[in-house]
């Protein structure tokens, strides 16, 4: 094998220390300081995806759950969370991701749009989609002591749910609401009667969710 | 049989051509971006690694395969391979449908290797399901591959035009739709004009979004009825295509 002149050896040396002390100074890549752009129709996902919906139902929510809930547009949210589950809608990621993470943002504002987002897809395939509106009835309690907006969540999943498949605690979460009881004792109800059905299977889930009773524990404190 | 010959020696080439390695690459790509995102992913981490995974192996093999079936074919126009190949006395349709058959061969060993991994993740059915509807899927696409190769007889418009024609497959349904329901879905000549090309071209083209759907993988099994009407439109487009090519093939003057 020849040797390569010493002058191109020095080049190459040069230019990738070069594209190293390039990159060293450059800040980390981060979501846009702009916000989150207006979604795009699902149709046009579908499109730039060429026919790969599940795939592509996936990567927005990926994208989507990148950016800060603190300062976030929910109308534009809303927008990706419906493009996402018109891409796949058998997937679970747009509700728990509107429900789990961000309903639970401290603007009231901001929450009721989550939860109402929930709310109307969860009318699309009840008995599938009650378990976030389950939480949207919880959150909807605790969280934005708005009792007449808990009770028509949870009679919401006692009317419209047929399969029997829905355990009697979703049936009868109207009742779970007007009980006296904090948030806590409801969440640890809730996500027992989850994991004893088998719900909760995935260990990111169940990770996320223990992760989120503990902080609750710490706040009831 | 000169044909079943022929077919051997095109996947041994494949071999030596170092495209089970290529593979093998694209394979621990695909279980490195599943590592990566079951980290990222707040709840169903398998399904999203099934459907990152499924797209991302469906891709690779597609451009692996396409690749493969333009360079291999015009090094063997470039070295006169071809032309000494046609000086034995077997009959064009012989030495085409060989070819081919080896390739289709090469695209079925792709996408038994592409659907291994996969079987980890999702249920052995559904997996099975897919690898066949890929198997046939890449046989299509080296049926279209060889033809544009020994048409247009130049690398890079082979591969584009390829691309092009898979990616049209892949996407006009969805152009459908927006042409359909989209702002240009009123009742003016533009509108009309529009949805006409469309529908038009989606006459000449295999619907690809309706086969190797990541969606079996993650919800079950698709209905047999629509599974073989998928796969039944795939061998057809094939057939059509392998028609063409040998047709192209038999006028040649080599």
């Amino acid at each position: 094998m020849r040797r390569a002149p010493a002058w191109i050896l020095g080049l190459l040396a040069a230019s990738i220390a070069a594209q190293l002390a390039w990159h060293g100074t450059r800040p980390a890549a981060q979501q846009e300081e702009a916000g989150l752009p207006p979604a795009p129709p699902a149709a046009v996902l579908r499109l730039a995806s060429f026919g790969e919906s599940a795939a592509a139902a996936r990567l927005v929510m990926l994208y989507v759950q990148g950016f800060d809930v603190r300062g976030l547009d929910y109308a534009r949210l809303v927008g990706w969370l419906r493009a996402a589950l018109a891409l796949d809608p058998l997937s679970a990621y747009p509700l728990f991701a509107a429900a789990r993470v961000f309903a639970e943002t401290p603007d009231p504002a901001a929450s009721r749009v989550a939860l109402q987002f929930v709310y109307e897809e969860f009318s699309r395939d009840p008995d599938r989609r009650w378990p976030w509106l389950a939480h949207a009835a919880l959150l909807a309690k605790h969280r934005l002591k708005d009792l007449p907006l808990a009770r028509r969540y949870a009679a919401a999943i006692d009317r419209q749910t047929r399969s029997s498949d829905v355990p009697l605690w979703a049936r009868q979460m109207e009742i779970f609401i007007l009980e006296d009881m904090n948030e806590l004792e409801a969440a640890r109800i809730m996500l027992g009667g989850l994991l004893e059905r088998g719900d909760i299977r995935d260990p990111n889930e169940l990770r996320f969710l223990r992760h989120r009773l503990e902080e609750l524990e710490k706040r009831v404190k | 049989m000169p044909a079943a010959i022929l077919a051997r020696l095109v996947v041994l080439e494949a071999h030596r051509g170092g495209l089970p390695w290529l593979a093998a690459a694209c394979i621990a790509a695909g279980a490195a971006l599943a590592a990566f995102l079951s980290q990222v992913a707040l709840t169903e981490s398998r399904e999203l690694q099934v459907a990152i995974v499924a797209a991302w192996l469906r891709a690779c093999a597609v451009f692996l395969l396409a690749a493969h079936v333009a360079t291999r074919t015009l090094r063997e126009i470039d070295d006169k391979a071809l032309e000494l190949m046609l000086a034995l006395p077997v009959g064009r349709p012989s030495q085409y449908l060989g070819r081919l058959a080896g390739l289709a061969a090469c695209g079925a060993l792709l996408a038994a290797a592409f659907a291994a991994p996969l079987a980890v993740l999702a249920p052995p059915g559904a997996v099975a399901l897919w690898a066949l509807s890929l198997a046939l899927e890449l046989a299509l696409v080296a049926a279209v591959a060889l033809f544009f190769a020994l048409t247009l007889v130049q690398p890079v418009p082979a591969i584009a035009a390829t691309a092009g024609l898979y990616l049209l497959g892949r996407s006009i349904a969805a152009l459908q739709a927006l042409a359909g329901g989209g702002p240009i879905a009123d009742a003016s000549l533009a509108g009309e004009l529009a949805r006409g090309t469309v529908g038009a071209i989606a006459f000449l083209l295999p619907r690809l979004d309706a086969v190797t759907r990541t969606e079996w993988l993650i919800h079950g099994v698709p209905p047999v009825a629509a599974y073989l009407a998928a796969i039944g439109s795939l061998l057809l487009y094939g057939v059509v295509v392998t028609a063409a090519g040998l047709f192209d093939f038999e006028r040649k003057d080599l």
